[in-house]
C-alpha cells in the first residue's frame, strides 16, 4: 500500500514539475512583453518619428529607415545565393557527392558562429581590407553571410518536400531541367522559402553585435550605401551606452518588439498556407 | 536547341558556384580571424595570453584568463537555469499539454526565440539588475544577472530541439511502459525522455553555443570588470563582451589581442559545433 502511495506521489510531482516549467517559460515571455509594452507605449510620440536625429530629440526614425535599407540589401545578396546553393544541393548534386557534405558542414558552422565574430570579420574584411569604411554596405555584406545558412537550410527543406512526381511530370511534358526548376519546383516551394526569408529578416532586425563595427552607429540616414548608419537595435544599444534617454529606450524596445511580433505572425501565416498547399 | 543547352550548363555552373559561397565564407572567416589574431598572440606569448590573469591594455598587459572563466561561468549558469526549465517545458509541450494550448505555446516559444538580444539586455538591465541589487545585494550587474538572461535566451533553442526529439520517440515505447502498469507520468519521464536523451543533449549543446556567443545581452547586465569573477553577485567580463567593449578604440597590439580573443572564442565554438554534429550523427544511427 505504501509503495503505491509513493509512486502516486512521484507521478504527481513529475506532472507538477512539467506544468510549472511550462508556466515559467510562458510567464517569462509574458513578463517581458507586457513590461516593455507598459513602460514603452506611453513614450511613443510623434517626435520620435521625426526625420532628423538631434541630441534634444533622439528620433528613432533614421534608425528605422536604416533597418529597412539594411534588411533589403542583405536579402538582395543572400536570398539569390542561398536559393541557388540549395537548388544545387537538392536538384543537381548526386547522392554521396563529397562537395555536398562539405557545403552542409560549412553551412552548419556558419550558423553556429557568434555574431560578434561576424562583426569582427566584417570589420577586418569589408571595413579595413576592402576599404569600405563604416558603411551600410559593409553591414549588409556581413549580415548576408550571417543569414545565408538560414536561407539555404529552409530552401533546401522546401525543395525536398516538393514531390518528385511534379518534376517527372514536367520532364515528361518535354521541359528542360532549368524550366522545371524555375516554373514547377520553385513555385511549389515558395511558401517554405518565404518562411525562411521572414526568419532571416527577424535576425537582421535584431542584430547588433555584427553591425556595430561594420555599419557603425551614426544616427542619421546616410546619403548612399557607403555611409554609416545605425539600425534600430544599434540605436537601443547606443542609447544604453550614452546612459541618458531611458524613456526613448523603452519606446525603441517597443518598436523592435512590434516588428518582431509582426514578423513572427507573418511567418506563421506563411507556414499555415504551406500546410494547406500540401494537402 | 543548342542555345538552351548552353543556358542549362551556364546555370549549372552558377548553382555550383553559389553552393561554394558558404565554403568560401568559412574559409575567409578563419583566415581573417586567425591571420590577424595569431601574430598578436605569439607576440604576447600564447601561454601568457591564455593564462594571464590581468587585462590592462594601457600597460600592454593582455591576459584573457578572466574572460575565459567569465564565459564559462555565465554559460554554466545559463545551463543550470535554462536546461531544467527548457527540457521540462519540452516534456510538457510534447506529452502533457492539450492540443489547443499547444497552438498558443508554440508561437510563444518562437517569439521568445525572435526577440532581439538587445531587448533581452535592456529588460535585464531594467528588471533583473535592480531586483538583484535590492534583494540580494551588490551592484546588480553581475554573473547572476547575466546567467538569468542567458538562461531565458537559450530556452527556445532547448525547448524546440528537445520537443522534436521527444516527439520522435516511437509511440510503442510509451505504450509498452503503460502496459507494464506504469502511470502516464512515469512512462513519459522514465521511458520516453531517456530514449530522447541524445536529441535533448543536442539541444543543450546548441544552447551552450548560443550562450557562449551571446554579446549584447551580456554586455548590458554583466558589469564588465576584467577580473576573475569572485562571486555570483560580482561583475565579470566574457570573451564576447571584451571584444565589443574595446574594439571601438583599440589599436596595434591591443586590437590584435582583441582579434586573438575572437580566435579563442571561435575555437570554443568550433569544438561545440563538432560535438553537436557528433551527437546528432550518433542519434541518427
Amino acid at each position: 500500500m505504501k509503495t503505491f502511495n509513493k509512486s502516486k506521489l512521484q507521478s504527481v510531482a513529475l506532472r507538477c514539475a512539467a506544468y510549472i516549467a511550462g508556466l515559467l517559460t510562458v510567464g517569462v515571455l509574458l513578463c517581458l512583453v507586457v513590461y516593455i509594452l507598459i513602460k514603452g507605449v506611453p513614450h511613443l510620440s510623434l517626435d520620435l518619428f521625426s526625420l532628423k536625429y538631434t541630441s534634444e530629440n533622439v528620433s528613432l526614425f533614421p534608425a528605422l529607415i536604416n533597418t529597412v535599407t539594411m534588411t533589403f540589401f542583405s536579402l538582395l545578396i543572400a536570398v539569390p545565393l542561398g536559393i541557388f546553393s540549395a537548388i544545387y544541393l537538392v536538384e543537381y548534386a548526386r547522392r554521396g557527392n563529397k562537395l555536398v557534405s562539405v557545403v552542409r558542414i560549412t553551412a552548419e558552422t556558419l550558423s553556429g558562429i557568434p555574431s560578434i565574430v561576424y562583426g569582427l570579420f566584417g570589420f577586418l574584411l569589408f571595413v579595413t581590407t576592402l576599404g569600405f569604411g563604416y558603411s551600410l554596405l559593409a553591414g549588409a555584406l556581413t549580415l548576408a553571410i550571417m543569414i545565408l545558412p538560414v536561407i539555404m537550410r529552409t530552401t533546401e527543406e522546401a525543395l525536398i518536400s516538393v514531390p518528385d512526381s511534379y518534376r517527372e511530370g514536367s520532364f515528361g511534358l518535354g521541359a528542360g531541367k532549368l524550366r522545371t526548376i524555375f516554373k514547377i519546383v520553385l513555385p511549389s516551394a515558395m511558401p517554405g522559402i518565404l518562411a525562411g526569408v521572414v526568419l532571416s529578416v527577424g535576425r537582421i532586425v535584431g542584430e547588433t553585435a555584427a553591425l556595430i563595427y561594420t555599419a557603425g552607429s551614426v544616427a542619421q540616414i546616410p546619403d548612399n550605401l557607403m555611409g554609416s548608419g545605425r539600425t534600430l537595435s544599434i540605436h537601443l544599444y547606443a542609447l544604453w551606452t550614452e546612459g541618458l534617454n531611458t524613456e526613448q529606450s523603452y519606446a525603441t524596445a517597443v518598436v523592435l518588439l512590434f516588428i518582431v511580433i509582426g514578423l513572427n505572425a507573418l511567418s506563421a501565416f506563411v507556414a499555415k498556407r504551406l500546410g494547406k498547399g500540401k494537402v | 536547341m543548342k542555345k538552351a543547352k548552353l543556358k542549362e550548363q551556364c546555370m549549372h555552373v552558377v548553382f555550383l558556384l553559389s553552393a561554394c559561397i558558404s565554403i568560401l565564407a568559412v574559409a575567409l572567416i578563419c583566415i581573417f580571424i586567425f591571420i590577424n589574431g595569431i601574430p598578436a598572440m605569439t607576440e604576447i606569448g600564447v601561454f601568457k595570453f591564455l593564462s594571464g590573469t590581468h587585462w590592462r591594455p594601457s600597460n600592454d598587459v593582455y591576459g584573457i584568463f578572466p574572460m575565459i572563466l567569465g564565459s564559462l561561468y555565465v554559460t554554466a549558469g545559463a545551463i543550470m537555469i535554462g536546461v531544467p526549465i527548457g527540457t521540462l517545458t519540452a516534456v510538457f509541450m510534447a506529452r502533457f499539454c492539450p492540443k489547443n494550448l499547444h497552438k498558443i505555446l508554440k508561437p510563444a516559444i518562437d517569439l521568445l526565440a525572435g526577440i532581439p538580444s538587445v531587448v533581452y539586455g535592456f529588460f535585464g538591465l531594467m528588471v533583473i539588475v535592480p531586483f538583484i541589487r535590492d534583494y540580494l545585494g551588490g551592484s546588480g550587474t553581475s554573473m547572476l544577472a547575466a546567467s538569468v538572461i542567458l538562461g531565458i535566451m537559450i530556452l527556445p533553442t532547448i525547448v524546440n530541439v528537445s520537443e522534436a526529439a521527444i516527439r520522435a520517440v516511437p509511440e510503442s515505447y510509451y505504450e509498452g511502459s503503460l502496459a507494464l502498469g506504469a502511470t502516464h507520468e512515469r512512462s513519459v519521464f522514465f521511458t520516453v525522455v531517456p530514449a530522447a536523451k541524445s536529441g535533448i543533449m543536442a539541444g543543450v549543446i546548441l544552447g551552450v553555443g548560443r550562450a557562449i556567443g551571446e554579446t549584447m545581452a551580456v554586455v548590458m547586465v554583466a558589469g564588465n570588470q576584467a577580473v576573475i569573477p569572485s562571486g555570483i553577485l560580482k561583475g565579470l567580463r566574457t570573451l564576447t563582451t571584451n571584444i565589443v567593449l574595446e574594439m571601438g578604440y583599440a589599436a596595434d597590439l591591443h586590437r590584435g589581442a582583441l582579434i586573438a580573443t575572437a580566435a579563442i572564442l571561435f575555437v570554443f565554438i568550433l569544438i561545440i559545433n563538432l560535438t553537436f554534429s557528433l551527437i546528432k550523427r550518433r542519434s541518427k544511427s
